[in-house]
């Protein structure tokens, strides 16, 4: 029955995994317990699980052990405003087509994710913020001739599928033919290997991307943005005490130099100026 | 069920229900002609088609699909220039078939082997004795025989290559799984029936055709 | 036909001279084919250094590919397990002699069977919450979506094993007064489970390389870690595809090399059951049966 002995073996192995696994996942998404409602009840517990992307240079990228960029910079601010020490974030990977349900179900307690505020989303998301506007743009090679969207007839395009921006290049500008991928950075690597002429999504994206070692002095963004994506920091429907919080917090940012020092530490690193917070736009949080 | 009410919907399910159908068709035959010729080199007398064969085999049985269709767009065409038809759905169709027919036919290459196992020694060595050559003994006594023992197999490897067909998704192509996430996406209240009805029009398909395989196979079958 | 070489005779000298002509062609060609590989990849600069370097430091490997490896490995050894438990389950559902059972559990198997993984996991990571209320973790959507499907396939390669068994094993069981279940647990399955090992492996298999899919809903394995965070970094995709394609090539030969190792061993014994030879032979036919499954 060595068999048997074997897979008896192998059972108590994998339930071991699956214990170890499951572990790690529940110290991820313990949030919601408590009896505090909301981010402010979850941060006087010291901890907050912020949603960030990890493929995104500038703005949240996985760097070794760490997640650098804009994004993840003002993700500090806000736990530093809530109370929580930096050793208390917990990072979490999210991309675009999870952002609604890690935040309805709690697995993360905020999301700055490069996330557009849209009244679609506002139906089951509450967004503080807008804490940058972006827009959507193009980003070329440097020699290229494509100064804006209209001249895109004829030019192979790529965005991320079923993505807001690949949806305005189909419906807004037919004549453009439209590859998509599943990340950015596979729209990049075609642009570099000159499979597409331009990579199309908000400016701020492409900027990160124009801004890496790999594609310096290769690319350049347009520039001429063609749409306003403001972008919000995700909490709970139900959570308007906590984006209220949120919309204090950026406001005290925007004056006192710490919003201005996340941008410089991270995309103003390619020269860019640090754009005004204009607190005249925040959300009201119903 | 308002969610296919709207034509423009029914039009994104439709469409990519027809990819998946010109990508199982394209894909099947490219992994048939093959995983026939693999397998052929597999059994073969020379050394190196042998060893071809099986590396064939070892390296695209064990590479995820999601990775041969990546290497499809990003190694074959950008980067070898290997390119089909300027039109880009279109490449991308010939692409994800290229890359269906590679990673597929070495599951039917190991499938015919088998079933070249199959058919009892004498009768090869009966060709060989009345002077037939290897390719001769291959093609009139041995493959035709094992190909009965294989419908049931080669069955499960079309099933298995027409729900693979979705990953072709990944470079872009707006086949039904890109076509439920669009959906989803756009109706975020309708996400079961949605995904019933996508489900389901593959289990409708595939169920019978499973079972229509195995009739076939068995209606086949050689009487030994 | 117990070897590929009683296909052709032994080679005399005039079919020695061919063959080394066609291995020499043949040869040839291919050298020739990987080196215009080669050729185009040095012409697209994919050679250059610092599109590899990054693989030569520490942090590439203890940061993205093993945590990446770690995830994969996870979620597949559990999915492994449950999807053999759920196997067994559902093809003694199907065998059952209640038709209460056997409808049910056929039904399911057949359902799980036909529908993409990818379709599935999607389905059970963004839909079931909506139903149950309930966050789903992304590990766990990767598990169930593993085990439904593979579960499913193995369910059918069980069923096919158990009738593989010769009547008279199950016959004799009853004869010396097992109950039904007895018969099963002690005859039937381990003489199944032992037949039908190489569709069992080659099952397990597709089900390490389906994890991949679990990158489309961020779950941390491989190619989410390994290729898409990895090269976010440095720029190059295609490298990091490389790499973690021979990864999966290696953690999958290994797997099938102790399966191999194993049904030798278990051959060597002289236990397998009487109709080794049928149900091998049936077994080495169906490694299609999930074959070209999944991604």
């Amino acid at each position: 029955m060595r068999i048997t002995r074997l897979a008896a073996t192998l059972g108590a192995l994998t339930m071991a995994l699956a214990v170890a696994a499951c572990g790690g996942d529940d110290a991820g998404s313990g949030s919601g317990s408590g009896g505090a409602k909301g981010i402010e009840g979850k941060a006087a517990g010291g901890k907050l699980v912020i949603g960030v992307k990890a493929d995104q240079p500038g703005l949240g990228l996985q760097s070794g052990s760490a997640y650098t960029g804009f994004d993840v910079e003002i993700g500090k601010i806000i736990a530093k405003g809530l109370g929580v020490p930096e050793s208390g974030i917990e990072w979490k990977t999210t991309v675009s087509a999870n952002r609604e349900p890690y935040i309805q179900q709690g697995q993360v307690d905020l999301v700055v994710a490069t996330y557009t505020i849209n009244d679609e989303r506002k139906k089951v998301v509450n967004f503080g913020g807008p804490y940058f506007i972006a827009g959507q743009d193009l980003l070329v090679p440097t020699a290229s001739t494509i100064t804006g969207p209209e001249s895109l007839a004829g030019k192979r395009v790529c965005s991320v599928s079923g993505s807001t921006p690949a949806k305005r290049i189909q419906s807004d500008y037919k004549d453009a033919k439209l590859q998509q991928f599943d990340t950015y950075s596979k729209c990049v690597t075609a642009l570099a290997g000159g499979n597409v002429d331009a990579v199309t999504t908000d400016d701020i994206i492409l900027a990160g991307y124009a801004a890496q070692d790999q594609y310096a002095g290769k690319f350049k963004v347009v520039g001429k943005p063609f749409s306003e994506e403001p972008y919000g920091i995700g909490v709970k429907k139900d959570d308007a005490a906590g984006c209220n919080k949120i919309n204090e917090i950026l406001k005290t940012a925007a004056t006192d130099g710490s919003y201005k020092k996340a941008w410089d530490d991270t995309l103003g690193k390619s020269g860019k100026a640090a754009p005004e917070l204009d607190v005249s736009k925040l959300t009201n949080c119903s | 069920m308002d969610v296919f009410s709207d034509p423009l919907n029914r039009d994104v399910y439709i469409t990519g229900f027809l990819w998946i159908l010109k990508l199982t068709l394209a894909g099947g035959v490219g992994a048939l002609v093959l995983g026939v010729v693999l397998a052929a080199m597999r059994v073969s007398p020379v050394p190196v088609l042998r060893g071809f064969g099986t590396a064939w085999v070892n390296i695209f049985r064990n590479t995820p699909l999601t990775l041969i269709i990546f290497f499809c767009y990003f190694g074959l065409f950008s980067t070898l220039g290997f390119s089909v038809v300027d039109d880009i759905d279109l490449n991308n169709f010939w692409l994800g078939v290229i890359g269906l027919s590679v990673y597929t036919a070495a599951f039917v290459c190991e499938a015919i082997r088998s079933g070249i196992n199959t058919v009892p020694a004498g009768q090869a060595e009966a060709a060989r004795a009345i002077g037939m050559t290897f390719i001769q003994t291959l093609t009139i006594i041995v493959l035709p025989q094992a190909g009965r023992a294989v419908i049931a197999p080669l069955g499960s490897i079309l099933i298995a290559l027409c729900k693979n067909s979705t990953i072709v998704g990944t470079i872009g192509l707006m086949e039904s799984s890109n076509a439920m996430k669009d959906l989803i996406n756009a109706n975020g209240n309708a996400v079961i029936p949605i995904f019933l009805v996508f489900a389901g029009t593959f289990a409708i398909v595939l169920i019978p055709t499973g079972y229509g395989f195995g009739w076939l196979a068995n209606r086949l079958a050689v009487k030994r | 036909m117990s070897t590929d070489a009683v296909l052709y005779d032994h080679p005399g000298p005039k079919a020695k001279a061919r063959n080394l002509v066609l291995t020499i062609v043949f040869g040839l060609a291919v050298l020739g084919l990987l080196y215009w590989i080669y050729s185009r990849f040095d012409e697209k600069g994919q050679w250059a250094g610092s599109l590899w370097k990054p693989f030569t430091y520490g942090s590439t490997w203890t940061d993205y590919i093993l945590p990446g490896l770690q995830g994969t490995l996870q979620a597949a050894a559990v999915a492994m397990v449950l999807s053999l438990v759920f196997g067994v389950l559902f093809a003694v559902g199907r065998l059952s002699d209640h038709w209460w059972v056997r409808l049910p559990a056929g039904a399911i198997v057949e359902f799980f069977r036909a529908v993409p993984l990818l379709l599935l996991m999607f389905f059970i990571f963004f839909g079931v919450p909506f139903i149950t209320e309930q966050p789903m973790s992304i590990f766990w959507a990767v598990v169930l979506g593993l085990t439904l499907y593979n579960g499913s396939v193995l369910a059918e390669a069980f069923r096919a094993g158990v009738y593989s068994v010769p009547r008279g094993q199950s016959e004799a069981a009853y004869a010396v007064g097992m109950r039904k279940s007895q018969v099963m647990t002690h005859i039937l399955i381990p003489q199944a489970a032992r037949a039908m090992l190489p569709v069992i492996v080659s099952q397990l298999v597709v089900l390490v390389k389906d994890t991949a899919l679990g990158y489309i809903i961020s779950y941390s394995e491989l190619l989410q870690l390994g290729v898409n965070n990895l090269s976010a970094n440095y720029g190059n995709v295609l490298q990091a595809a490389i790499v973690a394609a021979a990864i999966y090539i290696i953690v999958n030969s290994i797997l099938t090399g102790v399966a191999g190792w194993l049904s030798r061993r278990t051959r060597r014994k002289g236990r397998a059951p009487r109709a080794a030879g049928a149900a091998t032979q049936q077994a080495t036919i169906e490694p299609g049966l999930g074959g070209g499954g999944g991604a």
